[in-house]
């Protein structure tokens, strides 16, 4: 179907105790590519990237990294692997006791044994690809939100990384700050020739970066396809979710009992 | 209550506890088992040293003088009736060295520094701060819990140490510059009667181990937190609650191995 | 990052602990350090050492000149053999000297009391490893108050 893939998730089944997240997904994520996973609220969809990063493990089936199972390596050799992927957290999860600067400098500091020269040089470069050069001695919690979102995609990107999960990157965001990080996520992805996986449920943003969107939904990938094939489809679940549609396939109401037949009973 | 149920509730209980000793066990383990890089490691354990022990200071300090001069007081009203009062400074330093030291300084570290680092952590999971070293291949257990467990075990000893003296010192000032026993009395038969492996060997075994308590249940606490804002307040009581309840089971265990007999 | 100021406060907190732990041990556990050779060791043998620990002070004339090193029983003769420490700087003791555990005060701690013997010419000095022969064990109240009691109703008949 696709060539270059870098990704390969196989009939994967995750439960979380009694309950089950995801059947069978199947999907694969093409290299040098934006790839988009879309899906509504509470199915998931960070537990995915979770899988992918092999921090959870999966109930059946595989996850194929550059055609290594994830989660058949031993922790030094998963460690090798997670140094050529790296994961921008929905908050950023920036560390709050350092600097912007520090921040950045940290896996090139742990990873590498480079110099403090080179590092620096390297920290100010990353720092003004995301516009936050003149914030480097700033702490984390005198940014603003969509700030400590680019500072975190500095640090994601500070050891050049092949591939970046990203969790959610626009959810909460002001317009203009939502602009900068589209933008932000297309420039890293063709200049770096990144493979970046984007988890979201903003569909207007997502439609318009990503080369392949699969969506997910009721524990199963409903749909996939280039965002043009997506805007055509006919299928009615896809059709609501993109357009945003109050009720439709997926209920407005909770499952519940009959309405009228509560409203008249006795509470219990 | 059904007697079926009750036993099934405490065979749940049980089965929790040692689940969650295993897994506070594991933890540990894998923060220790390795010795890692020591010029990576030793600057933050130095930085932790000076959240865990040094903004620690204060406080035992302030408390070990006050207590001193309690015991003194106190002391010095029930040996004057026997007419022993030239006996108040082995009594101070006696409980002090014994008990007070280790213990007191061990359930205020557990309410400052414990509290701290069980919040401390807590938040740092709910921040994904924790998954986020684990994305960039490096080893939270390593980063963050084992520093921060050297820190807890090497302060609490020196915090022990130094809330025994200033008690001491605190029982002085009352003894000998309030009540006017002798100076030299005062001296020379607390001397006489502090055996040093007996007394002050085991002060620091007993603080030490409280220190590798209150630290483990610390940090286990922030480490399996609910992570939410709920979850990390209940998170830090249960901390206070549970170091605090093992500091005083375990020191009666030890007391009765040191002196028991 | 690290700064100075915490590296600097950090010293501080260990030497002031480390600081502690000295004033603890030398004033006031008031343990001195101690080489052998400023030592030399009495051995003496008593009938009952009564409270007797080790640690307690040899006293001559309210001096303490050494200390209890070790307490032991005879395993043939199965008395109480005590073995003593004394200070070099008390070394003219002749052979004719004698020991009795002592108690200070009524209820006090006891401690061992020498009481130096006559000097001849043909009398030696105690040294290393010498034996005391002249001893007199603790005096046990309960025996003292028996004695008194059986002396008082034999005077009464």
């Amino acid at each position: 179907m696709l060539q270059n893939p870098l990704v390969e998730i196989n009939h994967l089944g995750f439960n979380r105790g009694d309950k089950v997240i995801y059947e069978d997904i199947s999907l694969v994520i093409p290299k040098g590519k934006v790839t988009a996973i879309m899906g509504p609220s509470g199915i998931g969809k960070t537990t995915l990237l979770k899988l992918i990063g092999a921090q959870l493990t999966p109930n059946s089936g595989t996850v194929l990294f550059d055609g290594v199972d994830m989660h058949q390596l031993s922790r030094t050799e998963l460690y090798q692997v997670r140094k050529r992927m790296s994961m921008l957290f929905q908050s950023g999860a920036l560390f709050t006791d350092m600097n912007v600067y520090d921040n950045v400098a940290f896996a090139l500091r742990e990873h590498t044994d480079l110099s403090e020269d080179i590092i620096r040089s390297i920290v100010l470069m990353k720092l003004q690809a995301v516009g936050l050069r003149g914030a480097a001695s700033l702490m984390p919690d005198e940014l603003s939100g969509g700030m400590q979102r680019r500072a975190a995609l500095a640090r994601a990107i500070a050891l050049e990384p092949e591939m970046v999960l990203y969790d959610e990157p626009f959810a909460g965001q002001d317009p203009i700050s939502m602009g900068m990080l589209v933008k932000l996520i297309r420039e890293l992805s063709n200049a770096l020739k990144l493979t970046s996986v984007v988890v979201s449920h903003d569909v207007k943003e997502v439609l318009g970066i990503a080369d392949y969107v699969y969506v997910i939904a009721e524990k199963k990938v409903i749909a996939h396809g280039t965002p043009e094939q997506l805007k055509q489809s006919d299928n009615p679940q896809l059709i609501q979710f993109i357009q945003g549609a109050p009720d439709g396939p997926v209920p407005f109401h909770y499952p519940a009992k009959n309405y009228q037949q509560e409203l008249l009973s006795e509470p219990d | 209550m059904n007697p079926i149920n009750f036993i099934a509730a405490v065979g749940r209980y049980a089965i929790a506890l040692v689940y969650s000793f295993g897994k506070a066990g594991l933890m540990l383990w894998g923060a220790l088992a390795h010795l890692p890089n020591p010029t990576k490691t030793l600057p933050l354990v130095v930085k932790q040293l000076y959240v865990l022990g040094v903004r620690s200071m204060v406080i035992i300090l302030v408390s070990g003088l006050f207590i001193g001069m309690v015991l003194a007081l106190q002391g010095y009203t029930i040996l004057v009736d026997f007419g022993t009062e030239d006996s108040l400074g082995p009594m101070v330093a006696l409980s002090l060295l014994r008990e007070l030291g280790p213990v007191v300084t061990a359930l205020l570290f557990a309410g400052r520094a414990g509290s701290a680092l069980t919040a401390e952590i807590g938040l740092m999971k709910s921040t994904e701060q924790l998954s986020s070293l684990e994305m960039m291949a490096i080893d939270p257990l390593k980063q963050i819990i084992a520093p921060r467990f050297w820190a807890g075990v090497i302060s609490m000893p020196l915090l022990a140490l130094m809330f025994s003296l200033v008690g001491i010192f605190g029982g002085h000032l009352v003894g000998v510059e309030w009540k006017g026993i002798d100076s030299g009395a005062f001296w020379s038969i607390l001397q006489a009667s502090i055996e040093w492996r007996q007394d002050i060997v085991n002060c620091l075994i007993k603080s030490t181990v409280f220190g590798v308590v209150v630290t483990w249940i610390a940090l286990y606490r922030g480490y399996v937190v609910q992570p939410n804002p709920e979850g990390i307040s209940r998170a830090t009581t249960s901390t206070v609650v549970q170091a605090s309840l093992a500091v005083l089971a375990l020191d009666f265990l030890l007391t009765a191995v040191m002196f028991g007999n | 990052m690290l700064t100075r100021k915490i590296e600097l406060l950090v010293g501080l907190f260990l030497l002031s602990g480390i600081m502690a732990f000295c004033v603890l041990v030398f004033n006031v556990a008031n343990v001195k350090v101690d080489t052998s050779d400023s030592h030399y060791t009495l051995v003496a043998e008593f009938n009952n050492i009564g409270g007797l620990k080790v640690r307690a002070p040899v006293k001559v004339g309210g001096v303490v000149v050494g200390r209890v090193a070790d307490i032991t029983l005879d395993d043939r003769k199965l008395v109480p053999i005590v073995t003593l420490k004394m200070d070099k700087r008390y070394d003219q003791f002749p052979e004719t000297s004698s020991m009795s555990i002592l108690t200070s005060g009524l209820l006090g701690e006891q401690f061992i009391g020498l009481t130096p013997g006559f000097m001849d010419d043909d009398i030696a000095m105690l040294g290393e490893g010498d034996k005391v022969f002249d001893t007199r064990g603790a005096l046990i109240l309960e025996d003292l108050i028996g004695q008194l009691l059986y002396s008082m109703s034999s005077k009464d008949k």
